[in-house]
């Protein structure tokens, strides 16, 4: 971890909640601290500054206290981690969403997509809805936050970055592309306090009507010739994959040459 | 009896087999054309006869057409067959019972083949309901694409209108509301994709208050069959009206055309943005992975000056690629080699310069979208596969690229638009 350059004027007033959830690992699933979620805490930690931790960063889950890999969030230099009680077959969002009202966060940061139960990521989506507070997903990182106005790198595909200014109080989705999340201490972790919260929460019945299977491997999409003749589908599968026959340049000036690929890389939208 | 007999017994006349055997009888053609229809054996099985196949040629050589009447466009020589433009049948939905609404990613403001996917499933949901229904397709931005009909769009909403452009999740949130309320379409399908399928379809389902299936990949009107708990489990549930879905859920529409009707929607109130773009932020092209990078500046036996080459990439932003050839000379380092025993490329465009295209290499930039070739030679494979060739000295034609690039940079700076990095 690099020694904190964040560029804060209020950090210690700044309030931050990281919902995090159970991970699951995608290959042994074995039940762990989930990816992204782990790396919003990350981001939370950055934001707060180390010297906080505990104070003004909140880490929040709504479930099952007992979870052991919860404390392994407590782990990475956490005093304690928030948990609201309720059955695992309810649904989270109301009771998340009074708590984060009542709590007065500023910023609240999530994962994409949890890696156990329905993965739909919605969840920052219906919170932001339901407070009126906008979302700014799959985010990279937060690189200032001054007067209220927070600047956040969104993560787009390809490596690229874009920069969103957004007001306070935001909701934000946490990238794979943010910074890895620290280890976790196992010491620090057994050691932190799980401050319970016993919440009501309405069942989810839609959910009840479901059904839950391991992954089927999808069947991969075959290359379907659909030639009517012999000739055809001779051609088809000996044929080069070539495009339909683009501009050659040829006895033009290398001028002329150069500004027609140039045109080209403009109308593209490449050159930045 | 035998009246009866005389009916069944096969009576043989051997003078007329005798001429029908002897080719060159005078009177065999009248015997042999006399039954020009099927001929059954005496056991009861058909009979060909090999002598009538075919016919005499010009030069007086007998020739036989295999093909079945499917030479077409034989006589007109070899080229006139591979430029056929089929013209395919026309799909017309005239006064549709309800609309499918397909919301497609449009990258770089063409349909991916992600958005084609969807256009196609959206036409199984269609042909699974009852009544006729349309695919209306609600494209943001400005609209590159021309084969809206061979991709399957019914209906057409372009919203190219400034306010679309750019990150504007919440003016177009307002607008697909809009939608939903002028076409209060049966299903809403969106790309579960990072280029902004998921992030708008996350957003209306929370709006509209729709329970979505997301990463859904074997749809039907009925039932549903998404991936849960990170792509790790299935989960099968009751056809939701909105709906993201996977890559490859359905195959695209591709034997038929559509009317792609242009249609209009009323005042979309203009949103008080509470995300405010600043644009994309410039980052180092080479820390971004040779994969997964959009702009590939590539390199092969045809560059000498590779100082030249580093400087052409810096100054238009590109990431450095490689042939085989440059990378077993050591100018390049491994991990920049493109092809089949390197990287496997997947960018939108790549510019080649001084390659050849060896199979290998070709079939690396398999998935590129647009290739720009640079090359002295006219006849090559990667000139071929180019959208836009230019034959002549690489060197030249990278300095005068450098100079425009660097004028293009000069200006952008002096215009003061270029974003803070």
């Amino acid at each position: 971890m690099q020694p904190n350059q964040f560029n804060v004027d209020a950090a210690n007033k700044l309030k931050i909640v990281s919902l995090v959830s159970v991970g699951k690992h995608p290959q042994s699933g074995r039940m762990r601290r989930a990816d992204q979620d782990s790396r919003a805490v990350e981001l939370g930690l950055k934001l707060t500054g180390d010297n906080h931790s505990g104070e003004s960063l909140v880490v929040l889950h709504a479930g099952d206290p007992g979870e052991p890999n919860l404390r392994s969030y407590a782990g990475m230099g956490l005093k304690s981690v928030r948990v609201l009680q309720l059955d695992p077959a309810a649904d989270a969002i109301l009771p998340l969403g009074q708590h984060l009202q009542q709590c007065g966060a500023d910023i609240v940061l999530t994962g994409v997509r949890a890696e156990s139960g329905e993965s739909s990521g919605m969840v920052p989506y219906q919170l932001a809805e339901k407070l009126g507070w906008p979302i700014v997903p799959r985010v990279a990182d937060i690189v200032s936050v001054k007067g209220g106005v927070a600047e956040v790198l969104q993560a787009l595909p390809r490596g690229q970055r874009r920069s969103v200014m957004v007001k306070l109080p935001f909701i934000a989705s946490v990238d794979s592309a943010a910074p890895e999340a620290r280890q976790s201490a196992f010491g620090p972790a057994s050691r932190a306090l799980m401050d319970i919260e016993v919440v009501s929460a309405s069942v989810d019945d839609v959910r009840q009507a479901w059904e839950e299977a391991a992954a089927r491997k999808r069947p991969k999409r075959l290359k379907v010739v659909k030639a009517k003749t012999a000739a055809e589908r001779f051609k088809a599968a000996t044929a080069k994959s070539q495009g339909d026959g683009g501009k050659v340049m040829k006895n033009e000036s290398a001028a002329e040459q150069a500004q027609a690929i140039f045109d080209l890389l403009k109308e593209e939208g490449v050159l930045r | 009896m035998s009246a009866h007999n005389s009916q069944d017994l096969l009576r043989r006349d051997p003078r007329a087999e005798w001429i029908a055997r002897n080719r060159l009888h005078p009177l065999h053609g009248s015997v042999v054309s006399a039954d020009m229809g099927e001929v059954r054996g005496p056991t009861g099985l058909l009979r060909k006869n090999p002598h009538k196949v075919g016919f005499i040629g010009p030069n007086g050589i007998k020739r036989i057409d295999r093909l079945k009447g499917n030479a077409a466009g034989a006589g007109k020589g070899r080229r006139s067959s591979a430029a056929q433009d089929i013209q395919l049948p026309l799909h017309q939905v005239e006064n549709p019972d309800f609309y499918v609404v397909v919301v497609p990613d449009m990258v770089g403001g063409r349909l991916t083949a992600h958005d084609k996917d969807v256009i196609g499933q959206a036409h199984k949901l269609i042909t699974g309901a009852e009544g006729n229904g349309a695919v209306l397709a609600v494209c943001f931005g400005q609209s590159k694409e021309e084969h809206f009909d061979t991709a399957g769009v019914d209906r057409l909403l372009l919203l190219e209108d400034e306010c679309y452009e750019g990150y504007r999740p919440e003016q177009r949130l307002a607008a697909l509301v809009q939608v939903e309320s002028a076409y209060k379409p049966q299903f809403w399908l969106f790309p579960d994709s990072v280029n902004g399928g998921s992030d708008l379809g996350s957003r209306l389902a929370a709006r509209i208050g729709e329970r979505p299936a997301v990463q859904a990949w074997l749809v039907d009107s009925d039932s549903t069959v998404c991936r849960g708990a990170g792509g790790t489990t299935d989960i099968t549930r009751s056809t939701p009206r909105l709906l993201m879905l996977a890559e490859e859920c359905a195959d695209p529409i591709d034997e038929t055309r559509h009317e792609a009707l242009p249609v209009e929607l009323d005042s979309v109130p203009a949103v008080i943005a509470q995300l405010q773009d600043r644009g994309q932020v410039a980052v180092d092209p080479n820390a971004i992975s040779l994969a997964e990078a959009e702009f590939i500046l590539s390199a092969g036996n045809g560059i000498h000056n590779w100082d030249q080459f580093h400087s052409a990439a810096a100054v238009l932003g590109a990431t450095e690629g490689a042939s085989r050839v440059a990378v077993d000379d050591g100018f390049m380092p491994r991990f920049r080699q493109v092809g089949a025993t390197g990287t496997w490329v997947t960018a939108r465009v790549y510019l080649a310069v001084g390659i050849s295209g060896a199979i290998q290499h070709m079939q690396g930039i398999g998935q590129c979208d647009k290739v720009i070739a640079i090359n002295t030679d006219a006849g090559c494979d990667m000139v071929k596969r180019a959208a836009l060739s230019v034959i002549g000295d690489s060197e030249a034609i990278l300095g005068e690229l450098i100079k425009l690039a660097e004028d293009f940079r000069a200006q952008q700076s002096a215009g003061g638009d270029r974003d803070a990095a």
